[in-house]
């Protein structure tokens, strides 16, 4: 197993070593925050951190699995492909953002806008959210454990929000929607396939009015 | 025998405002709508060459040479790219363009030695293959944008705004989102895109800092990254740019165009090019960086005495949209009914947001793209660009340049008090540049 | 735009570390803010009958001479202590009679802080290099604010910098961008309030320092703020016993806070904090928009 400590190899010695020569597992021990730690990744490698990192970690992740043994700054995850990436403690703000694929679970919470036009990727968050978590979020699902911030899915395409605890106020044409017998079942697959533990039972679904889709002078107001 | 009293219209209240309040008392609804600033703004006509005389010598044509060759993003990129013409494509999206269109660009870019880019939809594979330097935009919207296409680009563009609307996202109304745009863009068929207007994941240049360097991670720091921004505080914003870590910065002025955003955006919002030169170049000065991080100028660049100019005035090139467009064919006189059908006319048009552009450019219904060619797309543009920088050599050598880089403001004089001020250049007969009194 | 970063010691046994600790702070912030650094500290709080007052002069400055005329002129003690560009005084006097004659009989001296603990130092340039002239690992104190500076809209000088003195032993950082800071310029100038520069965030100190001169406390202050102040903003607010933090409604600039038993941190990057001793095991949280979060002794 290859090992990088960031006390002594740069981030970008680490970064070009899994662009050329990804081995099969590899560690990173001293993380100290650092901005950029393991992105652009396009390997079924499997990336283990010990510590706490800073912006964009695994950004742009394709096939890899990353897990975080500490907290994430802002944009974990960002703009991932495909791959798997955990957050042991808890996310900063955009976490997923524009994210098209893939799994991307946060065991603590995550901060402002998760899932931030999110395109196709998975998120499970096993804590809370923050504010304007799926703003402009297009595509995939946004599972949250815990509770939301205010304006969950504001101005939201047709991603789908699965949510257990409270709900702040909702964002632009977001509103409760049914869940069906398969929403369940695919809800049920998605918390197992990611190991986070919750009662199917007790989720509401969140999805798109479908009213800003063309303009209508009747919902001016929403703009 | 009595005259019919004579019609005294409202300067303030013209035919044109009356006929806007009415719609939006119809509509309920901003205009939405393509190309540019359509009002009259101090441009680099009132800019003029001063040319050789008994102390400054001309060149011959042919023999003694005037290069053209750039180069842009020397300040960090490993491949930084080596262009023959110091004028770029512009980004424009596929979406608002049709595959025809992008796949003429590409040509002729590639044949003239200079590169296209990429706009709000992402990459095509037709784009990708007919245009041997292209420039990947990352926008606001994130539409498309993949590692894939980030490291098989030639460079990126951060776009935190452009010239049409500093401040505004992208836009894309529904007749235009057919099956393919969007699966590119991961939206619903037919519906109107509605636009973020600030990235998901970062705000301010302190933390594009730190986007950029993600960038340059995924890409190795092969590539060069450029920033691109709406001309409204220019000076700050090159500043910031810099301070990025931008290689190479493109500044749009308010005269650029779009195919589609709100008519009170494109002419009220952002400041002329004229100025956004000057206050840009000064701005690299100050940091002693200018020719190290590259200036691109764009903005209603029409012709080779426009590229000249903001050559003269410090910068490294300029980019053309609207006037590519043009010179595939947009407002030309040919299918008159098809523009009457829109309620315009050849010269007029300005429906690019209606994805029913007469001439196939700014469509995605394959009836009307027929009438764009690439091939012939092409050659017009292959065309343009090559009379383009005729003239600007032309005027390079009447200065006694060997090198189109070499021009600088001293061989500018105004000819208005305005264009003076703004591009810090004399006015003509004169020494005076009004407001240099800092 | 810019980095800021906060430190608070909890335990009195750490006080002579301060300086180090902020140092180490600081310079991990300098990508986010190369052009210029500033710190408040609070240390050595003078007795009541005493005052404290940080001064900036450009260039060499004859400190002795400052010394013993207003020596002369308070017909009290006055000590002076020079840290490069600035000097702390400390004299036996009411801090207003100082603040008067400095104002009329040396103009062309700074004012840069004033109170009874606070000390303000702020210098154009990167922050290793402010961290060595101003030799920040020698400096104890209780608890300190740092910035570092990438100017947005202002420009790059010593006046500029952050942080901005709101008042006595108060002080405010802030990474953000505000956008109705001309008008209320204009307004706080009307109500009294000294604004000397066209920098956003002196318009924050200025604001604050207005409302509290009205009599609201801190936290109906920055509640206030909330609603007066428009634009982007994290502000980290220096007070004689503690420090406040404040973040705009829609909080997309950072801001992380990590606490242990032994001190309380803030900054705009995580990396800041995991320079202190303890950050591997403290609990790091961030702080929600539109909330007044203080710590104080």
């Amino acid at each position: 197993m290859a090992a990088f400590d960031l006390n002594s190899d740069s981030v970008r010695t680490l970064n070009q070593h899994l662009h050329d020569s990804p081995s099969g597992t590899l560690s990173v021990t001293n993380p100290g925050g650092r901005h950029c730690i393991a992105c652009g990744i396009d390997a079924p490698v499997e990336v283990s951190i010990d510590g706490h990192v800073g912006y964009y970690c695994a950004g742009m992740n394709k096939q890899a699995q990353v897990t975080i043994a500490g907290n994430a700054g802002p944009g974990v995850a960002e703009n991932i492909m495909s791959g798997s990436v955990r957050v042991k403690g808890n996310a900063s703000q955009s976490a997923g953002a524009s994210g098209r694929g893939g799994a991307l679970i946060i065991e603590g919470d995550a901060s402002a806008r998760c899932g931030i036009s999110m395109k196709g990727v998975d998120i499970v968050v096993a804590g809370s959210v923050g504010h304007m978590s799926a703003f402009m979020a297009q595509k995939g699902r946004l599972v949250i454990c815990g509770d939301a911030g205010d304006f969950l899915g504001d101005s939201i395409y047709e991603a789908i929000i699965y949510v257990r605890g409270n709900v702040g106020e909702l964002g632009a044409d977001c509103i409760k929607k049914e869940m069906t017998a398969d929403h369940v079942q695919g809800l049920k697959q998605l918390l197992a396939s990611t190991g986070v533990a919750a009662n199917v039972d007790e989720f509401r679904r969140y999805g798109s009015a479908r009213k800003l889709y063309n303009f209508n002078i009747d919902h001016a107001d929403d703009y | 025998m009595s005259h019919a009293k004579s019609l005294r219209p409202s300067a303030t209240f013209s035919q044109q405002v009356l006929d806007e309040i009415h719609r939006a008392a119809d509509q309920g609804i901003y205009e939405i709508r393509g190309f540019g600033a359509k009002r009259s703004l101090p441009t680099f006509d009132d800019l003029v060459f001063l040319g050789a005389s008994m102390s400054r010598y001309p060149l011959e044509g042919y023999r003694e040479k005037c290069a053209t060759d750039i180069v842009l993003g020397t300040r960090y990129a490993r491949r930084p790219i080596k262009l023959k013409i110091p004028i770029t494509i512009a980004g424009m999206s596929f979406g608002a363009l049709g595959a025809n269109a992008k796949e003429a660009l590409g040509r002729a870019a590639t044949a003239m030695g200079t590169s296209t880019t990429t706009g709000d939809g992402g990459m095509t594979e037709e784009e990708r293959q007919s245009s041997k330097t292209l420039v990947y935009q990352v926008l606001p919207s994130r539409y498309g944008l993949n590692p894939d296409d980030v490291r098989r680009a030639d460079a990126l563009e951060i776009v935190v705004g452009q010239g049409a609307k500093p401040g505004g996202g992208g836009m894309l109304l529904g007749h235009k989102i057919t099956e393919r745009v969007a699966e590119m863009r991961d939206l619903p068929r037919d519906i109107d895109q509605r636009s973020a207007c600030r990235h998901p994941d970062w705000t301010g240049p302190d933390d594009l800092a730190i986007k950029i360097q993600e960038l340059r991670e995924i890409t190795d720091w092969e590539i060069p990254i450029y920033i691109k921004i709406g001309a409204t505080r220019v000076s700050y914003d090159v500043a910031l740019a810099v301070k990025s870590g931008a290689d190479v910065i493109v500044v749009d002025g308010m005269q650029g165009g779009t195919a589609a955003t709100q008519d009170v955006f494109i002419e009220h919002v952002g400041i002329p090019t004229l100025p956004a030169v000057r206050m840009a170049v000064e701005a690299l000065q100050e940091l002693g960086m200018h020719r190290q991080v590259q200036l691109i100028v764009s903005g209603g660049i029409r012709s080779g005495a426009d590229a000249a100019k903001a050559l003269a005035l410090g910068a490294d090139a300029v980019s053309i949209g609207s006037a590519a467009m043009v010179a595939l064919g947009c407002n030309r006189n040919i299918f008159v009914e098809d523009y009457e059908a829109l309620g315009t006319a050849p010269g007029y048009c300005h429906h690019c947001h209606t994805g029913r552009c007469p001439v196939g450019i700014t469509t995605q219904d394959a009836e009307l793209e027929e009438r764009l060619q690439p091939e012939q797309g092409a050659r017009w543009l292959r065309n343009y660009l090559t009379t383009m920088v005729l003239e600007i050599q032309t005027l390079a050598r009447a200065c006694g340049k060997t090198h189109v880089l070499n021009l600088e403001p001293e061989d500018l004089t105004a000819l208005t008090i305005e264009a003076a001020a703004m591009a810090k250049v004399p006015l003509a007969g004169t020494n005076w540049i009004p407001g240099n009194n800092k | 735009m810019c980095g800021i970063v906060g430190i608070y010691l909890k335990n009195e046994d750490l006080y002579p570390e301060l300086g180090g600790f902020l140092a180490a702070m600081l310079v991990e912030m300098s990508d986010r803010g190369p052009d210029s650094a500033g710190i408040a500290v609070y240390r050595d709080p003078v007795p009541d009958s005493s005052c404290k007052l940080t001064l900036y002069a450009a260039g060499d400055y004859d400190w002795e001479k400052l010394q013993k005329e207003m020596a002369a002129y308070l017909q009290s003690d006055v000590k002076l202590d020079v840290h490069a560009s600035h000097a702390v005084v400390i004299a036996s006097a009411q801090v207003a009679s100082v603040q008067d004659w400095l104002r009329t009989q040396h103009p062309e001296l700074r004012i840069m802080s004033a109170g009874s603990a606070i000390e303000i130092y702020k210098e154009k340039g990167p922050p290793r290099e402010f961290v060595r002239q101003f030799r920040l690992h020698e400096l104890n104190g209780s608890h300190a604010l740092g910035h570092t500076r990438m100017a947005t809209e202002s420009a790059v000088t010593t006046e500029h910098s952050h942080p901005f003195s709101t008042g006595m032993d108060l002080c405010l950082v802030h990474n953000g961008s505000l956008s109705n800071h001309n008008r209320l310029r204009r307004t706080l100038r009307d109500e009294g309030v000294d604004i000397q520069t066209d920098n956003d965030s002196e318009v924050a100190a200025g604001y604050l320092m207005w409302r509290l001169r009205e009599g609201d406390s801190l936290e109906d202050a920055l509640d206030r703020a909330l609603t007066d102040l428009d634009g982007f903003y994290t502000f980290a607010i220096g007070t004689k016993d503690g420090f406040a933090v404040l973040r705009d409604p829609i909080a997309c600039k950072p801001a992380v806070m990590a606490e242990t038993d032994e001190w309380v941190a803030m900054s705009s990057e995580f990396r800041a904090i995991a320079q202190l001793p303890g950050a591997a095991n403290a609990t790091i949280w961030e702080p929600a928009p539109a909330t007044v979060y203080t710590w104080g002794h």
